[in-house]
């Protein structure tokens, strides 16, 4: 590469401000998370004596471990029946061409623009009628459904390149619809699916407008919205919402530095087909 | 001709065999969807129709609640913000992230691209809960905005940001720039790993600078990533709650309210559900007119 020094070197520093532009935030609220509790300190610094006892008042008035198994349990009723469900979808879309595929298409397309606070208020009210309001449903139901626009656009992507001859070599062989879905094209969509999947669980655990809308107890919310309702209750005791944030944000921190590689091309990948 | 007629009918008979069990195939997805998204939409449009308090019985008012919204201020006003969040959350991020991806592309390989890459991401997999309740800190009249400009001197501007009637909104956009900087800046980089490294060479080696690379490759060629962008984050400018609610919940005033915040206000607290409902069909409505020419624009003899 032809690139003169001082370039280099302004390129550099362009990069590293960025990064710290990028960490300064998480690294404030740390520091700010360790004073004690029901002061206000300044943005950045260090404690004379450092409150850690702060995250374990969080961890309990936050009730972490309620708030976990609810978000968790949230996330594996969303993201594996909304696989299925718009892999099959796409399958038939994508693959099967069935008669109607392309106003199918149309229809399920048409909803990835649409803003989840633009039909909300139906689903609040429908929700009313069918009982499940301020349950785990609740959030359930209308995220898997929110999700198929994306998901079948996803998956149909996946399907609609695959080669024919594949299909064609099954049912000479007498393979039903269904071996060709789940024997045969299922095993060869592993890296698709997994993609969505990651994408999913990330929306889901992150999802706030739902969960503050449709259910009122914190514990049977995803993440996002029980950090909503801490903020609520917390606001004015800055380091206590501060640590309370940082608890809430480990999991997702863990999950991202695991599985960063995949996580960021999965939604590189979902913006850019989306 | 007896054959052949008995063949089209097995032939038929075989196709819509398929059909039904492909259809079958879309139908809990459809049901789904129809439920829970189609439904309420229809809904949406239906009660934006009505007055309605969402408990007693419900007046037909036809157009009126769609009058009221040009005609009042306050929510009238949530639109003109949704497009100023767009100059925040979507013209700087791609702007800046063009500029500042292409910087790092002639410079930055190896190991401290990658990293950068990783950290930059950061903001795009957190809650935009958390996004707002950090900076809803820092933007707060002791916190690290404030203590850096006091250190560099210009401690006469200092203020509680997101309490201020002339500056909340920019400061709610200055967390969308944190949030979706960073994700413009890899994706627009992943764009440029894809375009052929030998015209970037030939470039320089006729002495073209950061400038004319940049004028002449990187921005015609990266046409469709930033479409990509633009999409991305004019949806989340123009749909934008999580942020407004919790750093300022649409305030002070209404300097902040966007129609996310203000569809929730009026639905939920008012119990003006009708006028919520039309708020909430002109907001689906501007997406859709807002994105339509992006795509078309960045999809247009793109690949």
């Amino acid at each position: 590469m032809r690139v003169a020094r001082g370039e280099l070197w302004a390129g550099r520093g362009l990069l590293l401000a960025l990064m710290a532009f990028t960490i300064l935030p998480f690294i404030s609220i740390f520091m700010t998370a360790l004073h004690p509790s029901g002061t206000v300190p300044s943005g950045l610094e260090w404690p004379t004596n450092p409150q850690w006892g702060n995250f374990i008042e969080a961890f309990n008035v936050a009730e972490m471990p309620a708030l976990l198994v609810s978000s968790t349990f949230i996330v594996l009723a969303v993201v594996p029946v909304s696989l299925v469900i718009s892999t099959m979808a796409g399958f038939a879309i994508g693959l099967l061409r069935i008669l109607g595929a392309p106003v199918l298409l149309f229809l399920f397309v048409f909803g990835l623009t649409l803003p989840f606070s633009g039909i909300i208020i139906p689903i609040y009210f429908l929700e009313r009628a069918l009982g499940i309001y301020n349950t785990r449903l609740a959030i359930v139901l209308p995220l898997i459904a929110l999700y198929m626009p994306f998901a079948i656009f996803w998956m149909r992507a996946h399907f609609v390149n695959m080669p024919t001859e594949i299909s064609e070599a099954a049912r000479v062989d007498g393979a039903t619809t269904w071996d060709l879905f789940w024997h045969i094209h299922v095993p060869l969509a592993r890296a698709p699916i997994a993609s969505l999947g990651i994408l999913m669980s990330i929306w889901t655990w992150n999802q706030f407008l739902l969960a503050l809308v449709l259910v009122e107890d914190p514990t049977q919310r995803t993440m996002a919205g029980a950090l909503g309702a801490f903020q609520g209750h917390y606001a004015t005791d800055v380091p206590l919402l501060c640590a309370g944030t940082i608890l809430i944000l480990v999991p997702t921190l863990v999950v991202f530095i695991l599985f960063q590689r995949q996580i960021i091309t999965a939604l590189l990948q979902g913006s850019v087909k989306g | 001709m007896a054959l052949a007629v008995s063949q089209q009918t097995r032939l038929s008979k075989r196709v819509r065999r398929e059909t039904f069990v492909g259809w079958l195939f879309v139908l809990p997805a459809l049901l789904m969807y129809a439920v829970f998204v189609l439904v309420p939409l229809l809904l949406t449009i239906l009660y934006s129709l009505y007055r309605w308090d969402g408990v007693g019985p419900a007046t037909w008012v036809g157009l009126k609640n769609y009058v009221t919204i040009f005609e009042v201020p306050d929510l009238i006003g949530t639109i003109v913000n949704a497009f100023w969040l767009v100059v925040f959350f979507s013209f700087i991020p791609v702007g800046l992230g063009l500029v500042v991806a292409s910087v790092i592309h002639r410079v930055a390989t190896g190991r401290l691209g990658a990293i950068a890459r990783t950290v930059l991401f950061l903001p795009q997999v957190i809650p935009l809960v958390a996004a707002g309740i950090i900076w809803g800190w820092l933007l707060a009249l002791p916190g690290l905005i404030n203590q850096i400009l006091k250190a560099v001197g210009l401690g006469a501007i200092t203020r509680a940001w997101l309490g201020d009637f002339d500056w909340a909104l920019p400061a709610v956009g200055l967390v969308g720039i944190w949030v979706l900087l960073g994700f413009c800046i890899v994706l627009l980089l992943t764009g440029m790993t894809k375009v052929d490294p030998a015209l970037y060479e030939s470039a320089r080696i006729d002495g073209a600078g950061w400038f004319r690379e940049f004028v002449a490759i990187t921005v015609p060629l990266l046409r469709y990533e930033i479409g990509v962008c633009l999409t991305v984050t004019v949806i989340a400018a123009l749909a934008a709650f999580d942020i407004v609610y919790v750093s300022t919940a649409g305030g002070p005033g209404n300097a902040t309210s966007v129609p996310g915040i203000q569809i929730y206000v009026l639905a939920f607290t008012q119990r003006a559900v009708g006028l919520a409902c039309a708020l909430a069909v002109m907001l689906m409505a501007l997406v859709v007119i807002v994105i339509l020419p992006i795509q078309w624009l960045s999809r247009e003899g793109a690949r």
